[in-house]
């Protein structure tokens, strides 16, 4: 590296929420950030020792820990308040101006965006929502990637501000640790909240993660079942087990009671490595979230599915006799 | 009880969606309301149709859009579901504008609005704007005024200054409460938006639609549009067209073929 190449200089804030499990999407993030310059991280609450561990691991030298006033906090319901995007946004505003950071890197949930934006809106930063790829120009401004229209359109842009923040869908790249860990350590950071937050939670219930299976957004497989399946995903269920896959399924089918969790414009949206859809008509809502991911394979009964028009690869017949069939072989390839 | 529902004119997510020069293409042949802020709307005529009858005709939807007049098919479509006013802020100024200059813009048109007559109690958003699927517009709009959000609701309720919104996020189910006035997002889950009726229709056909500029609203022209973004379109190229399908019919073998491509491709 030169001496005046801009990476050099260039603090990259990572937001780490929660803090208590590694998730794929934040060692993504940390590899992005690394790329771009020093990584520090920010935290809501104190990391596990195992998050401490894989921060180190890749290169994060200090995590910026909120420290929110707890009358504040009580205020707003207590801990469960504590991931509210109006505390993460000031969290991560706060961070900022402690560090001089030029780049902050969030996850794509809902949440982060969010918190994003409200912490791009005090710092008068510019915004990048799921990005799919973050870099910068020859002038040293940072520059992201993204695809929209459903996957359609490739686009690019600058941002022109001083800071950039910027949210980045999963499976944007290949997380990969420091050539050498280091050791970590936690900074308290004060965080004032703004006074008009005036949001309560009044109850919230932790949803389980399904602890066999990937999860969704961060999948690099994903086996996503429809109104095809007729109710039953035990089909989607075991192919995905036997391929290691997350399970989606279509908005419908989440509407008729037969799974928890759709992929789509509205649900959750997907880039996976590979994407498997069964008994999915592929409306374009649908598409919308899965579109971009890298490889896609249709099963479905109609040989006119509106699918089939994005796949790579489709199976024209019953789900129940096709993935049993295909788990079965890939099982018996993988034992032989 | 006054309620702004902010609503998006977008191109129709089912044609063929393209930019033109770096920018969103606005052909009016494929412009429409943004289907998710129909949910924004049903949520706000609902919250109005469980008032009593005489709060009920003291009260007023308003919808509210930032776009160019094309706009207007938004607003159309607002009034066929029964809002009561509608205003578009139109100004070459707030072209190009970003996330940060939307909100600025719709907040100023609820600022505006409390101006001319009473308080605004609720702004009512969709969850995201099909377009550019940002979910970040409510939230920037709750802090330009200056107000709470809660966003993504699945359940509303609004009772004695109080709002009240049951969600679901990827992590948790959740409660929440705001006093009003408040800033909402809807999911689309919340409802089933109404089909609006015959005479809705007929109406809505008459029905002036009302617009500001960016002056009258006071809006800094160099804070907004593509002089006040943060962040500048340099590309925008469409993707090339997947090779064409491989196809099997089962016939018996459909689920061996299957596995077969993905091992061949070493994808498991
Ligand atoms: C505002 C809005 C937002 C929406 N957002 C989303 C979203 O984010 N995600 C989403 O998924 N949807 C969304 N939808 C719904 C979307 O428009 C479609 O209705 C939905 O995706 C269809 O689900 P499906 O493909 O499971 O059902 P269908 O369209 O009914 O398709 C079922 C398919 O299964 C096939 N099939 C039937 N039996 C079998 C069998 N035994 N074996 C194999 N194939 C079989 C049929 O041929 C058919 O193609 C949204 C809708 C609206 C209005
Ligand atoms: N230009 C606009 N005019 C009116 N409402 C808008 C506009 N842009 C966004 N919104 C509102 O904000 C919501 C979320 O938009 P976004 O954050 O862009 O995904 C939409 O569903 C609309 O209700």
């Amino acid at each position: 590296m030169s001496t005046n190449d801009p990476t050099r200089n260039r603090t990259a804030l990572v937001l780490v929420d929660p803090a208590t499990e590694v998730r794929s999407s934040v060692l993504e993030l940390l590899t992005i950030a690394r790329g771009l310059g020093r990584v520090e991280a920010v935290t809501l609450e104190a990391p596990t020792v195992e998050v401490l561990a894989q921060l180190g691991a890749y290169g994060v030298e200090t995590v910026h820990q909120a420290e929110v006033p707890t009358d504040a906090l009580a205020a707003a319901g207590g801990d469960g308040a504590r991931h509210l995007p109006s505390v993460v946004g000031a969290t991560l505003a706060a961070a900022v101006r402690r560090t001089d950071a030029d780049v902050v890197l969030a996850p794509a949930t809902f949440g982060a965006k969010e918190a994003a934006a409200l912490a791009a809106h005090v710092l008068g930063a510019g915004l990048v929502i799921d990005a799919a790829a973050v870099g910068e120009d020859e002038a040293g401004r940072v520059v992201a990637g993204k695809r929209v229209f459903a996957g359609a359109w490739d686009t690019r842009c600058v941002v022109t501000a001083d800071v950039a923040v910027l949210t980045v869908r999963a499976n944007a790249v290949v997380p990969e640790p420091a050539a050498a860990p280091v050791a970590t350590e936690v900074d308290p950071l004060p965080v004032a909240l703004p006074g008009t937050a005036g949001v309560v939670v009044t109850s919230r219930e932790v949803k389980e993660r399904a602890p066999s299976r990937p999860t969704l957004e961060e999948a690099a497989v994903v086996v996503a079942g429809g109104r095809g399946t007729g109710g039953d995903f035990g089909p989607v269920e075991k192919f995905a087990d036997a391929v290691g896959a997350a399970v989606g399924a279509s908005r419908d089918a989440v509407f008729e009671g037969w799974f928890d969790r759709y992929i789509g414009q509205t649900g959750v949206t997907i880039a996976p490595r590979l994407y498997v859809g069964a008994g999915i008509s592929g409306a374009p809502h649908h598409r919308g979230g899965m579109q971009a991911s890298q490889v896609i394979v249709a099963v479905n009964a109609d040989p006119e599915a509106p699918i089939f028009e994005i796949c790579d690869f489709a199976v024209v017949g019953d789900l129940t006799d096709v993935l049993p069939q295909a788990a079965a072989a890939i099982r018996a390839h993988r034992d032989a | 009880m006054r309620i702004v529902v902010a609503v998006k004119y977008v191109p129709d997510i089912n044609a063929d969606r393209r930019f033109v020069d770096c920018r969103v293409d606005r052909d009016p042949g494929v412009g429409t309301l943004n289907e998710l802020d129909e949910n924004a709307l049903e949520a706000a005529l609902r919250i109005l149709d469980a008032l009593p009858e005489d709060e009920r005709a003291a009260s007023e939807v308003v919808a509210l859009t930032v776009a160019p007049a094309d706009g207007d098919v938004a607003l159309r479509k607002s009034f066929q579901m029964g809002v009561d006013r509608a205003v578009r802020v139109t100004d070459d100024a707030l072209a190009g504008s970003d996330y940060f200059g939307t909100a600025a813009a719709l907040a100023a048109g609820v600022r505006r609005l409390e101006a001319d007559g009473a308080p605004v109690d609720l702004v009512i958003t969709g969850m995201a704007a099909l377009d550019g699927l940002g979910s970040v517009v409510p939230a920037l709009v709750a802090a330009e005024l200056g107000r709470p959000a809660i966003t993504l609701a699945k359940k509303v309720d609004v009772a004695d200054g109080t709002l009240t919104v049951g969600r679901e996020t990827d992590e948790a189910s959740e409660t929440l409460t705001a006093p009003l006035p408040a800033v909402l997002s809807v999911a689309d889950t919340a409802n089933t938006p109404r089909m609006p009726n015959f005479k809705l229709i007929m109406a809505a056909r008459t029905k002036q639609i009302e617009e500001w500029s960016a002056a009258d609203l006071g809006l800094d022209p160099a804070a907004v549009g593509a002089a006040g973004a943060r962040t500048e379109a340099v590309s925008a190229t469409p993707r090339p067209a997947r090779p064409e399908v491989e196809l099997v019919v089962d016939k018996g073998e459909g689920g061996t073929a299957l596995a077969e491509y993905l091992i061949r491709n070493e994808l498991v």
